[in-house]
């Protein structure tokens, strides 16, 4: 971060957090009878936040934040929005993929005849609105609120399907988010609140802090830990299998919320509180940090294991998904500037790839039906567009130039060696083999294991609806644009 | 006329009493206009009381019934009504609450009283006279007497409820009646010893005199807590509450539970801090020690009781158990950020106990029971309703920006900078409960899934209700405006807490309590 960032005031942070919110009256209004209007509104709705979002951009990368101040909740602490360049790429990243999802969403609900379409739509704006919200958040206590928020609002979204399953995965999602945000967090951030100068500087992120004159090494690694497990989001084991649940949702749920938004918004308040409430400088001298990156590791390796089992494909990228999050805490928990900035490129990175990914499977499942990756031969003769995307998303997700995901990858690797951790560099190596062997078999089974069957019944099988097919090849081709135009988003991250 | 608001908040409604007792009989419908606007009298008194309060600069207002006034020492003779900051809040809170469950109340009262309205009205107006009463008197008998005539009241409009309605009332009158004589007899005590009644000519006394040591005043202060604990419905002393509110009609669950624990709590605040002084409450004894213990135990087990009832409102009633635990803890861990925990909360509970109980009454009223499976499909017919119901839900829960979360919030710090881990534990494991209370309504609303866990109707949402069960039929509007005007104060007051903290926070100020260093 720049020492002193001159500070904009500027209405547009506001704006692109209410956009949804604004949209969901609408679409509500619009209900089911004039579907074609309501997704007129969401499609708008994200046009405008995106477009919103990325006119900051310039102001940004100038060296400036732009704050709003929206109203003052405890003396001292602010509801405050601020836009840093953390921030900015995350929200670039949502608010562009939430217009590729609804896109696909259009295409993929229609296509499975789905019920309640206008709840969905309506509790998907909202879930933006909080995701926004985490981006621009300028203290802990705002992030904490959008952080609440998230977690409620999309609960109407994992339990879509209304039925058992949805409510044993339901019941997991919630218990785990709740549990760790009210039991773990919460006392976490009262302890901030109290005894960091009355609450002066603790909460906001661009104070400056005081943690090592004020706390013992003991209690600094129990508050690490309680802020590290309390966001729950972020899918660190212990806490990780509401993930996996959750994919009981309809597929672009699962594609922007749980491989983009709900979780990203997890690694990014561990970033934040790792990098702006903690501080590297703290961090690097602070006896038993290892243990974060321990943790980050074994998560990173145990989550690749359990996804090479699963045929279910969904479930197996829910895995995939849980090992990349932990690639992003590990690079907070090196605690450089080089793993830090790795770790927040990461967050578009994978976000670009692994959307891709879950388009693609929600595309399978809405041509052909099919969920287990066991049954995909020979699909991609059928669904060239699909499964080639599928094998650029699988290949930035595995760490491959010229794709996006290289790079976040390369500065992992600078940040590990700068603080002398040659067995995390051996940790990233293992676990890209590892990503290799449980996406690439998908890809391969799909494009070459065709002559043994001969499936007539699948003659007629073809693309799945156009919707669904543009975004998925939009997402797989940003995955290439994002290593070409890396160094704006470097740059943004403080590199 | 605005010198004379103290007065105006007891006028109207005493007055409007009188008049419903008269024209019940012959005009049965005037009853519910007089009790609305006698209430909205009372309002505007109270927002006015409130605002001369904050103009003053003693942040006091005092008010002499008849204008007696004996300013000799000790205080004595005279009624005396004083409105500081913690009191006008709390008077504020009672007669919001009041007017808005009136207007809610003319549906039900009409459809599960028929033809008592004049009674029901006369004992309603009465209730909210005592417990208004309650919050500005400045006199410790007088106390005694409003106490009394709010409990009185509620024994009538609860045993107009179902058949099994008498029972109850018949538990709540014993250990009402018994609570009422421990508060009377520790008055009894404190005369004796003091010779006086006034509040703060109590405290003068006490200090002038060195009575802290005083074992009579020791036993006085044992008998007044004790009895205010058995009226606030406090563990192990809760017996009465639950087959009361759940007994009782509609309009008088939605009047009485979130007032009347809440206006104990605040009088148990009033003597600790007002009448005895921090000093004797909370350094001279052992409760400091054992009650949060108490409530650890209190919050755990109404907690589980909530968590084992299988019908709405029977649930509700635990939890206004719960929370009660939850104040008491903020008042005895004995720290500042405890006792504005502890104040908001009975502003905020207050909102977000009637916001629910509110939507309970309609719940009832369109499937003629609360029980847990009579639930299914309520969302598409009522989005209105619900919604407004788990704002109140989310509020206990907890979560931002709700007014519960600002409470427990600073419930939390106080039993941290305490050092009362034990009720930290507490409040996190009641809040754990309230999520699973919550969302469990959440799934049985919402879900297409029957009890044992089975999939019911043809999937997609299918709830497999008749159309007359599930299409679009919201509340009448005398009854969803006032759900949804308590649902946005739920909401208003959590965004805007500060203001409101800002004014515990003067009135807490002078006492110097202990701020908690703690590392």
């Amino acid at each position: 971060m720049v020492a002193e960032p001159t500070v904009v005031n500027d209405v547009r942070p506001l704006i692109a957090v209410l956009t949804p919110m604004v949209a969901v009256v609408a679409i509500a209004w619009s209900g089911e009878k004039r579907k074609n209007l309501r997704e007129i509104f969401t499609l708008l709705a994200g046009l405008v936040q995106a477009s919103v979002v990325l006119s900051l951009t310039p102001l940004v990368l100038a060296g400036n934040v732009v704050e709003f101040h929206v109203w003052q909740i405890f003396t001292n602490v602010p509801m405050l929005l601020r836009v840093d360049g953390f921030g900015l790429i995350f929200a670039a990243v949502a608010s562009v993929l939430w217009i590729a999802t609804s896109l696909y969403a259009i295409g993929y609900m229609r296509g499975l005849h789905e019920h309640a379409q206008t709840r969905f739509y309506s509790f998907f704006g909202v879930s933006l609105c909080a995701t926004m919200g985490v981006a621009f958040s300028a203290n802990l206590l705002t992030i904490y609120f959008f952080y609440e928020m998230l977690s409620v609002s999309t609960y109407p979204l994992v339990t879509h399907m209304q039925d058992k399953e949805a409510r044993k995965g339901g019941r997991t999602y919630l218990s785990y988010l709740l549990f760790t945000s009210l039991c773990l967090l919460l006392p976490a951030l009262s302890w901030c609140y109290v005894w960091l100068d009355n609450g002066q500087g603790a909460m906001d992120f661009l104070a400056g802090n005081s943690m090592s004159e004020q706390f013992s090494d003991t209690t600094q690694i129990v508050l690490l830990l309680l802020f590290t497990f309390g966001f729950a989001k972020a899918g660190l084991m212990p806490f990780h299998s509401w993930l996996p649940n959750a994919m009981v949702a309809p597929t672009p749920v699962s594609a922007l919320l749980h491989a983009v938004a709900v979780v990203k918004v997890g690694v990014f308040c561990v970033i934040r509180v790792y990098s702006d409430i903690f501080g590297i400088e703290v961090l690097q001298a602070l006896d038993g940090e290892q243990i974060m990156v321990w943790i980050a590791c074994a998560t990173i390796i145990i989550s690749s294991l359990i996804a090479l089992s699963q045929d279910n494909l969904k479930r197996r990228l829910a895995f995939s998904t849980i090992g990349q999050l932990g690639y992003v805490v590990l690079g907070a928990t090196l605690a450089t500037k080089q793993g830090t900035a790795g770790a927040v490129v990461h967050i578009a990175m994978h976000a670009c790839g692994k959307i891709t990914l879950f388009f693609c499977a929600g595309a399978i499942l809405v041509a052909s039906g099919k969920k287990y990756v066991s049954e995909l031969r020979g699909l991609g003769r059928k669904m060239p567009f699909t499964m080639g995307a599928f094998l650029i998303g699988s290949l930035s997700v595995i760490g491959l130039p010229p794709l996006g995901g290289f790079v976040s990858k390369w500065y992992l690797v600078l940040g590990a060696l700068e603080r002398d951790y040659v067995w995390v560099v051996v940790v990233l190596l293992v676990s890209s083999l590892l990503n290799v062997f449980y996406l690439l078999p998908v890809a391969v089974r799909a494009f070459f294991r065709n002559e043994n069957d001969n499936e007539e019944g699948e003659g007629g099988l073809k693309e799945a609806p156009w919707q669904c097919v543009v975004p998925l090849s939009c997402t797989a081709l940003g995955c290439f644009g994002l290593f070409f135009f890396s160094d704006v988003l470097l740059s943004l991250a403080g590199l | 006329m605005s010198e004379n608001s103290i007065a105006l908040i007891f006028v109207f409604p005493l007055f409007g009493a009188v008049l419903c007792a008269l024209v019940g009989r012959k005009s049965r419908n005037l009853c519910h206009p007089i009790a609305v606007a006698s209430l909205a009298g009372a309002l505007w008194g109270g927002i006015e009381t409130l605002r001369r309060v904050i103009a003053s600069e003693t942040n006091e207002v005092s008010y002499y019934f008849g204008g007696w006034n004996a300013d000799a020492y000790p205080r004595g003779v005279g009624i005396e009504f004083r409105a500081d900051y913690l009191g006008a809040l709390i008077m504020l809170v009672v007669v919001g609450v009041a007017f808005l469950v009136a207007i809610y109340s003319k549906l039900p009262v009409a459809e599960e009283t028929p033809e008592k309205e004049g009674p029901f009205y006369t004992l309603f107006l009465l209730q909210v006279t005592g417990l208004a009463g309650i919050c500005l008197t400045g006199d410790a008998f007088n106390l005694y007497v409003l106490i009394e005539v709010a409990a009185l009241t509620g024994y009538g409009l609860i045993a107009m409820g179902s058949a099994r309605a008498a029972a109850a009332t018949f538990n709540y009158v014993i250990l009402g009646t018994i609570g009422a004589s421990f508060y009377l007899l520790g008055v009894g005590y404190v005369y004796m010893k003091t010779g006086t009644l006034n509040m703060v000519g109590i405290q003068e006394v006490i200090t002038a005199n060195g009575l802290a040591d005083s074992a009579a005043m020791q036993v006085a202060f044992v008998f007044i807590c004790l009895g205010v604990l058995i009226k606030m419905a406090f563990f192990p002393f809760h017996a009465w509450l639950p087959n009361a509110y759940f007994h009782a009609p509609t309009a008088t669950s939605s009047l009485l539970a979130p007032l009347v624990t809440k206006v104990m709590i605040y009088v148990m605040i009033r003597m600790t801090l007002t009448v005895f002084g921090v000093d004797f409450s909370f350094e001279n004894t052992l409760w400091t020690e054992v009650i949060p213990w108490l409530v650890v135990i209190a919050i755990v087990c109404a907690a589980t009781m909530a968590l084992a009832q299988r019908d709405v409102k029977k649930m509700l009633t635990y939890l206004i158990v719960a929370e009660v635990g939850y104040m008491v803890g903020g008042i005895w861990v004995y720290n500042y950020y405890g006792f504005i925990g502890s104040i908001f909360h009975i502003i905020s509970d207050a909102c977000m106990t009637l916001c629910l109980f509110l939507g309970v009454g309609i719940i009832l009223r369109k499937r003629r029971t609360t029980h847990f499976d009579g639930l299914r499909g309520l969302f598409r017919k009522m989005p209105f309703t619900m919604g407004g119901f788990f704002v109140g839900g989310f509020s206990i829960i907890g979560l931002p920006p709700t007014c519960g979360f600002f409470s427990k919030w600073y419930l939390i710090t106080g039993g941290m900078l305490a050092e009362r881990w034990e009720y930290m534990v507490a409040l996190m494991f009641s809040t754990m409960v309230m999520v699973v209370l919550f969302f469990r309504l959440i799934e049985r609303i919402h879900l297409a899934v029957t009890e044992s866990g089975e999939n019911i109707g043809h999937g997609h949402g299918d709830l497999a209700l008749p159309e007359s069960e599930t299409f679009f039929d919201e509340a009448h509007w005398t009854m969803l405006v006032p759900l949804l005007l308590s649902a946005s104060v739920v909401l208003v007051i959590g965004i805007f807490n500060q203001d409101i903290v800002n004014l515990i926070q003067d009135f807490l100020e002078p006492f110097d309590l202990p701020k908690g260093t703690g590392r």
